[in-house]
Parts: structure tokens; sequence; C-alpha cells
């Protein structure tokens, strides 16, 4: 299945992925409603004066995330690992067992993830169709297990 | 076609029931629940009564589950006798399940010592079920002062969860240190002071050792007044159906890396049973949800057939109280190395070049980089640790493990 990748030679860092996920998943119209507002994307730019790339969820094939939900809020289907927010409770478990770091809370304190917007205005990765210099993709890498 | 019973219906018993149908979507399922409910988590107990959740939402699976996985719940039943030789569930003294492969996930129950006097409380609790949280709910009123003996995780979450409903909260332990289980002296008094601050009493060190009514008398003297006592000493395994059949028991049942007990046939996941807990390299009752899933997951497998093990299981808890969250992992042997920060502290532990465990207070942002160090026995030598040690991030990886990891399919 197809999934975001980040091709950090040619990441800028210039944080644009994070404010194109943000806008995806925020339901406003205009990207300029952001303006001076605390974002929460799901995709986060890391690194230093060398290197920069971003992180968002890996949608692993053997989820460690799914498996340790006490709420059972978070599930896989058809490849894409999603959480239910209305039954959440904001217990962090799930930022205790991911490897790669790639879940935050929300505003609300409610945790989010990057669910390839699959269910937001945009069907398609917001982070991929919005990087200035095709840093990120998204496409097929190897097989799934 | 295969036959499954799976005795329980919480976290490892879904995770069986999920294990076997990776394998065998045919096989016939029997799940035996003692609760007369759908399966629900049971750590959300205390959100419940925080008003963070509802019996709806608390459910750890959809209303269709069983139906998608096709198997069969039967609700009120309890296990009285496993026959190994037969292979057969005796339910309640009656009837009778038989099985090619079963599944014992029959959690633990609250432990209660022989209090003296403890006849004479009316208002008593313990607090592990739902039927628990529903009854501390009808019962508790808002000028109520409770007493909970024991400040572990579920005394505490307790503790959260009934803040808002009633008067005054007093907590008292044996220990001399709060979630003496997972925490020091030093990151046990800042947790302390947190749940101070909110108006909460601790009495520790002490404990009750005798009852009267509405009165408490502790070791030290002391006495404690009170309209409704909660008492959460920690639990026990519930291993007696496996130790009767004649399968091997410690403090939990005893399971090998494929979550199979001495018995053939049959196995055990979750709060019932002794896994093998990688951060100590023997085995250990790990109750935890997220173990219990797993375990149950990986004996799902290989009752059907499959080929599974869970051999990196470690302590791990992310527990908050009133918006300050705690996550530790692992072991706190070896060598420590800490980072303070405005209201947080984190304590590392070393042994050997590989991280074994940790505590965070406070700090807690993608903690699962650290997990993932300790689980996959990463060397500390092929990363930058200090810069990790004050934010947990990727760079501090090589490229080439960053490359692995974040480039293809995981």
């Amino acid at each position: 299945m197809k999934r975001v990748y980040v091709n950090e030679e040619w990441c800028l860092g210039c944080h644009l992925c994070e404010y194109n996920c943000a806008f995806a998943n925020s339901g406003l119209k205009y990207m300029y409603d952001l303006k001076g507002a605390r974002i929460f994307p799901r995709i986060h730019v890391e690194g230093d004066d060398k290197i920069t790339f971003a992180v968002s969820c890996r949608h692993c094939t053997d989820p460690i995330c799914v498996k340790s939900c006490i709420a059972g809020a978070i599930s896989e289907k058809d490849g894409v690992v999603r959480i239910d927010r209305n039954k959440c409770v904001g217990c962090l478990t799930c930022v205790l067992v991911c490897p790669y770091g790639a879940l935050a809370p929300g505003e609300d304190g409610i945790m989010q993830k990057c669910e390839l917007c699959v269910s937001n205005k945009d069907g398609y990765p917001a982070c991929v169709s919005g990087c200035p210099n095709k840093a990120i993709v998204f496409e097929e890498r190897g097989a799934d297990i | 076609m295969k036959k499954y019973v799976i005795i329980g219906n919480g976290a490892a018993a879904v995770g069986c029931i999920e294990g076997i149908r990776s394998v065998d979507p045919d096989g016939e399922i029997t799940v035996l629940s003692k609760e007369n409910h759908h399966v629900y988590s049971r750590p959300l107990i205390s959100y419940y009564l925080e008003g963070k959740t509802d019996t709806e939402r608390m459910k750890y699976r959809a209303d269709d589950f069983y139906d998608k996985m096709n198997c069969a719940v039967k609700y009120g039943v309890s296990a009285s006798c496993i026959s190994p030789d037969e292979k057969t569930v005796t339910a309640d003294g009656k009837e009778n399940f038989g099985y090619d492969a079963l599944c014992c996930c029959t959690g633990s129950r609250p432990f209660v010592p022989p209090f003296e006097g403890l006849d004479t409380v009316t208002k008593k609790f313990t607090f592990m079920t739902l039927d628990d949280a529903l009854e501390l709910e009808k019962t508790l009123k808002k000028d109520d002062r409770v007493l909970i003996v024991g400040a572990g995780l579920i005394g505490l979450k307790c503790a959260e969860g009934i803040y808002g409903r009633v008067g005054q909260i007093t907590v008292c332990d044996l220990a001399d240190r709060v979630l003496s289980s997972i925490l020091d002296c030093d990151c046990a008094a800042v947790v302390q002071k947190k749940l101070e601050e909110k108006g909460l009493r601790f009495l520790l060190s002490d404990s009750a050792v005798k009852f009267d009514k509405n009165v408490a008398y502790m070791k030290s003297g002391a006495e404690v007044n009170f309209d409704a006592l909660i008492l959460a000493l920690g639990v026990r395994a519930n291993t007696e159906l496996i130790k009767q059949a004649g399968g091997e028991v410690n403090r939990g049942i005893i399971i090998d890396t494929k979550m199979q007990t001495s018995l053939p046939g049959v196995y055990a996941a979750g709060d019932c049973a002794e896994g093998y807990d990688q951060s100590i390299g023997a085995n250990r009752v790990l109750a935890i949800m997220p173990n219990a899933y797993m375990q149950g997951f990986t004996a799902g497998v290989n009752m059907a057939g499959g080929d599974a093990v869970f051999d990196n299981a470690v302590p791990m808890n992310s527990i908050g109280f009133f918006g300050f969250h705690i996550m530790t992992a692992g072991a706190y042997g070896g060598e420590m190395s800490e980072e303070k920060g405005d209201g947080t502290l984190k304590r590392f532990y070393t042994k050997d070049g590989y991280l074994t465990g940790f505590i965070l207070l406070g700090q807690t942002e993608r903690a699962g980089i650290y997990t993932s160090l300790i689980r996959e026995r990463i060397p500390l030598d092929t990363l930058d640790f200090e810069s990790l040690k004050k934010f947990a991030a990727y760079s501090i990886f090589s490229p080439e493990i960053r490359r692995k990891k974040l480039g293809g399919v995981v």
C-alpha cells in the first residue's frame, strides 16, 4: 500500500507540511485562518542545522499502538491506522509505545495521528501535495508483510 | 473444524480472538464471560467516574465485534473446572465445553486482607470492574470523606476518578511513597506534591490495621474517620483453574514465550499469567493492558496452529493525574542519569551500553522512542544519547538507522 515517506536529502525544513496538515484536518475554509493560531499537525519536522526531515505515522504492518490502546480507540483498516477520537481518553499509552513518536495530543488533549488524509476533504496526503521540494512522497515501497 | 474455548472476556480474550482469526477464519470460538458486559476497558473506570467517557465509549471493541469474529459469548458464565485429559471446561459445575485449544484469560481480583472489623464497614468498595465504578457512582455523596487504602496505580486513579464527587480524600499506604511499584522516592515525592496541591491527604508508611464502622485505626495510632472506604491494596492473579487442573502456577500461571502453559493445548494470557519479562530476564506477572492484548494475540495465533512468540515484553505504564503525565518503562538498575526541567523530571537507567529503564514526569513527548531503545535493545553508542535525553527525536539516530526505520515498510 502507499505510504508517506520523506526524502531527507530534499527536505528544506520549511515546516510547510505541518501547516498543510493542520489546515487539511482543521475544517477551516481558508489557510489564513491559521495565522497566529497554535497548530497541532500530525506530521513534525525535526532535525538540526545539517539535516531536516518530517516524521508522521508509518502505518506499521504490525502496529503496536493498536495492540496497546487501552480504550480500543486505535484500529487498522485496509492498512491505515486510525484513531476514534470519541473513545480516546488521553492516557497517552500510544505515545509510550510508538517507536516513531508519531502520535501527539491535539488541542483538546485527545490523541491524533496521521490517517493519510483518507477522511478529510483532501483525500490525498496534504503534506505530500504541498511539499514545495517534493521531498515528501506518497508511494509504494517494498511489500507489505 | 477446530474448537477454541476462551475463559474470560477482557483485553487478553480479545487479543486471543483476533489472534485465532488471523490464522483460522472458520474454527468455532466460545468465550465464557463471567461479567454480564460486552467487553469493556477496565482501566477506563476511573475516567468514567471523572466523566471523561461513558459505558458506550468504554467498549473495548464495537458492538458487532463477536459477530464479525464469528464467536459465541456466554455471558454470566463462570468456568469451574478444566479437565485437561478430556479436553473440556466445565462451567458453573454443569455445562461442558470441549476444546482443541483453550486460553485462560481469567485476569486478577482485588487483594483484600482480613482486616479486623472490616465487616462492620457498610460502605466499602474495591476498584476494578465496571460494576465497582457504577456502585461508587451510585453511592458516593458530595460531602463524603473517603479513605483509600493503597497509594498504587489503582488507588490513585480511583482518587482522581472520584475527586469531583466527594468532599475529602485520604490515601494511606504501608509503603513510604506513592506509586511505589513504578516510582523511586524522588519521583514519587514530585507526584505526591502535585496530588497534595489538589487537596489529597496522604498517610504513608502507615496503614489501617482495624476498622470499626466509620473509623480506621492506623498502625501509627492515628484514627481516620470516613464515610466510604476503598480497598486498593493490589491484585492477585486468578490461577486456580489451571492449578486444580495440575498446571504449573507461581504468582501467575506459568507460560512460555508462546503463551503455552504446562498443560498441553492450554494457553494463558493477561493478568492471570506469568510470562517472560525482558527487562529482568525472567518470568513475572505484568498486569498491564497492552501486555494482556499482546499475550492474548500470541496465544491465539499459536492455538490456531500458527507460530508466534512474544519475548520482548517489558513493564511500562502511562498514567496521568489531573493533567500531569507520568511514563515509566523497564527496570531501574544500573547507572542513572537525569534531566530536570521546569516542573519536569526525567530519569534514565543504563547498563552495559543499553537503556534499561526510564521514568518521565511531566515531559512525555515521543516517549515511545525511548521505549523502543529498551525493547529493541539498540546500543546507545550508535546514537546521540546525550541529545536524546533532552528531547526524544529521530535525528539522534545514525542516517542508516533512520533510513531503515523511516524509509521503508515497517
